[in-house]
């Protein structure tokens, strides 16, 4: 059975799933609760200065929206750090710690952007032990007000100047929590690497509105007849969340800095998806969220089994396997064709593929008399449009055409690997002779 | 009757021998004739949308007789807005309430989509129509307004589901309609002729009730052709007169003893009990034999069945393939505690006075038909026959054949005319065809 321990910057736990800094991490009962049922790691809620705690909204917190069957694929939330006094989340935070030594505890920070103030933070939670830090330059939204959460995150300067202070008073491994409520994920990466972050971890939530009451016309969630933007995450989110991982593990001024990879992390498979881009691991809210603490049962079984199919011993032989084959459009090889293929067998006539191709793409779908539906050769560009619609999986597949095939599109033959940088229309290709 | 203790106990049982009342107690009748499947609630509403593919050119629509956009209208209960969903229903098929309930979706809509093609699972087309008819309905909201007056007057003769929606569509043309309905009640056989549990809580006659909010139409019952009306005189006084008769007679047995004591036509039974508001007070035989092998003879088999008779037998002279009730009616009908007998015919009605008992032969197919086997005896003391209607009103019908759809300014539409099966959807999709026919004509369209 593959071993599901890691060491990420020299924290270990017997799994790659922690639960993210989030109300799942905001107690002792509940962190409790967590590493029973399994999971490797918490990243405790983040919390603030000493003094009076911030308070919450008492209307709705979080906003969502589904799938079929009201299944949850986003959800949305105002809720600012841990409202609860800070001696007692350092108290509460030392006593799980003390119990559960071979799970990590990481302890998510945000203070004001003094220096002061961050060491004298870093003191207060020296006597946890806990593993780590992280630091909070993500959320969206009401602490990015004060001048903290993404309003630091979004200046890669700050980023690095909060950072360095973390470096120089404390010991504890420190990693720098991105948002992705910005143009280009790879500036701040850089800036935390400067400052001497050990790692980050991405992405924080991502500034939204979830819907709009249509009788009130207020966003959701409605507090009093007003609504704010609020930070999104959940199944939704994932795909923004994979490519900014991606990003920061194949640019040359990141590469090979840690990565704890977050953002709508569900299941083994999408556990598995961050860390083949490079993750060490990941955190996991909305999934807790949504389903409970048991889900890591899943998340554990799955990627153990998927491992031993893939004869991966550890989670190293996982960690960036497909970062290698992430590359830029421009260096896509123009002369790999496919063409769709409906198997006649599987298809159950439904006709989506017709009316996508039909109305929206290439016209490259046939529909006879008694709805048998054909791929035509000479009009299909391979889109992919026809799969994603049906709603049978494997029925429609995108078969390639073998070296020297003739493209009924285009009437050529299928050539050796070609890419943009050498294609005849490409102009600077023509400017440079 | 009251027990030693005081305590009220039944008169009669489901043992008690002949045709009798009251075999069951009051919660059971109550219970029996009940909605048999109740509206979707709108979780479930949303859950069973949320499977619709929304298919190209979908197979579901091209089955339905009325041609009612199913896809459109299911997505439009998966979006929240299941009154526009009813609208959809509504516009191509104003009966779209009651065909929620009794249209055989098994062997239409629900048939040909793709996810029971797919997975032997359909799409809940009928339940999704009912939830969103129904939501529309008991709002009382009338989704259609009149065009302008046109002053051209219509005559409806029947006022069943063809007729119904031949004088709505009219009535919408903004032409005026008289309907003219033999009967006590409107509906036709949706008041009349359909078992109590799919249109419970006097749905069918809510539903004319809603359909005339159209305005425009006159109901005149107890008009029956050629007894208080004639057609001539319709044709004198009216632009265009609408024939939707249905089928007033029922086939003979042509057995000895079918006039015994006991034997009714299942028709007839049907209506009795759709009338008849305490079915406690219906009588019902013990031992009760159902000859015949369409909707109404399960009808009338199963409601024998929930009023208490102790042995329901159906016999069907040809075999299960041929039955024309579908594989859910007869589903229906045994999981109801009916014996269904395939492949035997009635030979002779024993008894004195009343019927006793049935003498049915095996049927087996010979060179010229069916030919007769083995014999054997069912006890009954109640037979119900419904061995198929027709056209009698004998001074239209000739040779029972029934009537073409056009000849001259009179049209006609539903089980009374050629074409198409007989059922309330088919009906509903004549009706409306010929209003628009009429109406062209009417504008001079069609001369």
């Amino acid at each position: 059975m593959a071993d599901l321990t890691t060491n990420f910057i020299g924290i270990k736990s017997p799994n790659p799933f922690w639960l993210a800094s989030a109300p799942p991490t905001d107690k002792e009962y509940n962190v409790r609760r967590a590493f029973e049922a399994g999971w490797g790691g918490v990243v405790w809620k983040t919390l603030g200065s000493e003094g009076p705690p911030v308070v919450n909204v008492n209307g709705p917190r979080y906003g969502a929206i589904w799938g079929a069957d009201r299944r949850l694929l986003g959800l949305n939330n105002i809720e600012l750090i841990t409202d609860r006094p800070l001696e007692v989340n350092l108290r509460e935070i030392k006593s799980v710690k003390r119990d559960y030594k071979d799970r990590a505890m990481i302890i998510s920070l945000m203070v004001p952007c003094d220096e002061e103030s961050w060491k004298d933070i870093l003191a207060r939670i020296e006597d946890t032990e806990a593993d780590g830090v992280e630091l909070n330059f993500g959320c969206p939204h009401g602490m990015a007000e004060r001048g903290m959460g993404s309003a630091v995150g979004q200046v890669p300067e700050y980023i690095e100047m909060v950072t360095r202070w973390v470096k120089t008073h404390s010991r504890m491994p420190c990693i720098v929590k991105l948002t992705p409520n910005i143009s280009d994920i790879r500036k701040p990466a850089e800036a935390a690497k400067r400052g001497g972050a050990d790692a980050v971890s991405l992405i924080n939530t991502i500034n939204s509105i979830t819907s709009v009451n249509l009788d009130d016309f207020s966003p959701e969630p409605m507090i009093d007849g007003k609504g704010t933007h609020g930070g999104y995450c959940g199944p939704a989110v994932k795909p923004i969340a994979l490519n900014m991982v991606a990003e920061i593990a194949r640019s040359e001024a990141t590469r090979g800095l840690p990565i704890s990879g977050i953002g709508g992390v569900t299941t083994w498979r999408d556990a598995a998806e961050f860390m083949a881009l490079g993750a060490g691991n990941v955190q996991v809210c909305t999934a807790a969220m949504t389903y409970g603490f048991k889900i890591v049962q899943e998340m554990i079984s799955g990627l153990s089994q998927y491992m031993d199919e893939k004869a991966m011993h550890s989670t190293a032989d996982l960690i960036g396997r497909a970062v290698p084959n992430v590359t830029d459009w421009q260096f896509l090889n123009l002369n790999y064709v496919t063409k769709a293929q409906i198997s006649q067998d599987d298809c159950i006539k439904c006709g989506r593929c017709y009316a996508a191709c039909e109305d929206t793409s290439h016209q490259a779908i046939a529909m006879s008399e008694d709805r048998t539906f054909t791929v035509k050769d000479d009009e299909c560009v391979a889109c992919n449009l026809c799969v994603n619609v049906c709603p049978v999986e494997n029925c429609i597949t995108m078969v390639e055409l073998p070296k020297g095939a003739v493209d009924a599109r285009t009437g050529r033959k299928v050539g050796d690997y070609a890419n943009w940088t050498t294609h005849p229309n490409n102009p600077s290709v023509t400017a440079a002779e | 009757m009251k027990d030693a203790k005081g305590g009220f106990v039944l008169s009669n049982s489901p043992l008690t021998a002949g045709v009798a009342a009251q075999r069951l107690g009051a919660e059971a009748y109550a219970q029996n004739f009940a909605d048999l499947q109740p509206v979707l609630a709108p979780h479930e509403a949303r859950v069973a949308a949320d499977r619709c593919y929304f298919c190209h050119d979908a197979p579901c629509m091209t089955a339905c007789p009325t041609s009612i956009d199913i896809p459109l209208f299911i997505r439009q209960i998966a979006t929240g807005t299941s009154d526009a969903a009813a609208k959809t229903i509504f516009s191509q098929n104003i009966l779209g309430g009651m065909c929620a309930r009794v249209c055989p979706t098994e062997q239409l809509c629900e048939e040909v989509c793709v996810r029971e093609v797919a997975e032997g699972k359909p799409v809940e087309i009928g339940r999704l129509q009912r939830f969103a008819t129904d939501g529309l309905m008991a709002k009382g909201v009338h989704p259609f307004a009149r065009a302008a007056p046109t002053g051209k007057r219509v005559a409806v003769v029947g006022a069943g589901p063809a007729g119904l929606a031949c004088a709505h569509r009219l009535a919408l043309r903004g032409h005026e309609v008289v309907i003219f309905e033999a009967r006590e009640k409107a509906g036709g056989l949706n008041e009349y002729g359909i078992a109590t549990y799919k249109t419970a809580d006097d749905f069918a006659a809510r539903e004319v009730a809603w359909l005339l909010q159209i305005g425009g139409i006159t109901v005149r019952t107890g008009m029956r052709l050629g007894r208080d009306i004639e057609l001539a005189n319709l044709q004198a006084e009216f632009d265009a007169v609408f024939l939707a008769i249905g089928l007033g007679g029922v086939n003979a047995l042509h057995a000895v003893g079918e006039d015994l004591q006991g034997v009714r036509t299942a028709v007839d039974f049907i209506a009795e009990l759709r009338q008849t508001a305490d079915k406690s007070s219906l009588p019902i035989g013990r031992d009760v034999v159902v000859i015949g092998g369409g909707m109404t003879a399960v009808d009338a088999a199963v409601q024998s069945k929930l009023l208490g008779a102790n042995s329901v037998t159906m016999v069907y002279r040809r075999g299960k393939d041929r039955m024309s009730a579908s594989a859910y009616e007869q589903d229906h009908a045994t999981a109801a505690g009916v014996r269904i007998i395939y492949g035997a015919a009635p030979v002779r009605l024993m008894g004195e006075g009343n019927v006793q008992a049935v003498e049915f032969a095996y049927t087996h197919q010979g060179a010229n038909g069916l030919e007769l086997g083995e014999r054997f005896i069912l006890q009954a003391d109640q037979v119900f026959k419904a061995i198929g209607q027709t056209l009698t009103d004998s001074f239209i019908a000739k040779d029972g054949a029934k009537l073409v759809k056009r000849a001259g300014p009179v049209w006609a539409g539903g089980d009374c005319a050629t074409g198409g099966e007989d059922l309330t959807v088919t009906a509903v999709a004549e009706g409306r065809d010929a209003a628009e026919e009429i109406s062209a004509y009417l504008k001079g369209a069609m001369r």
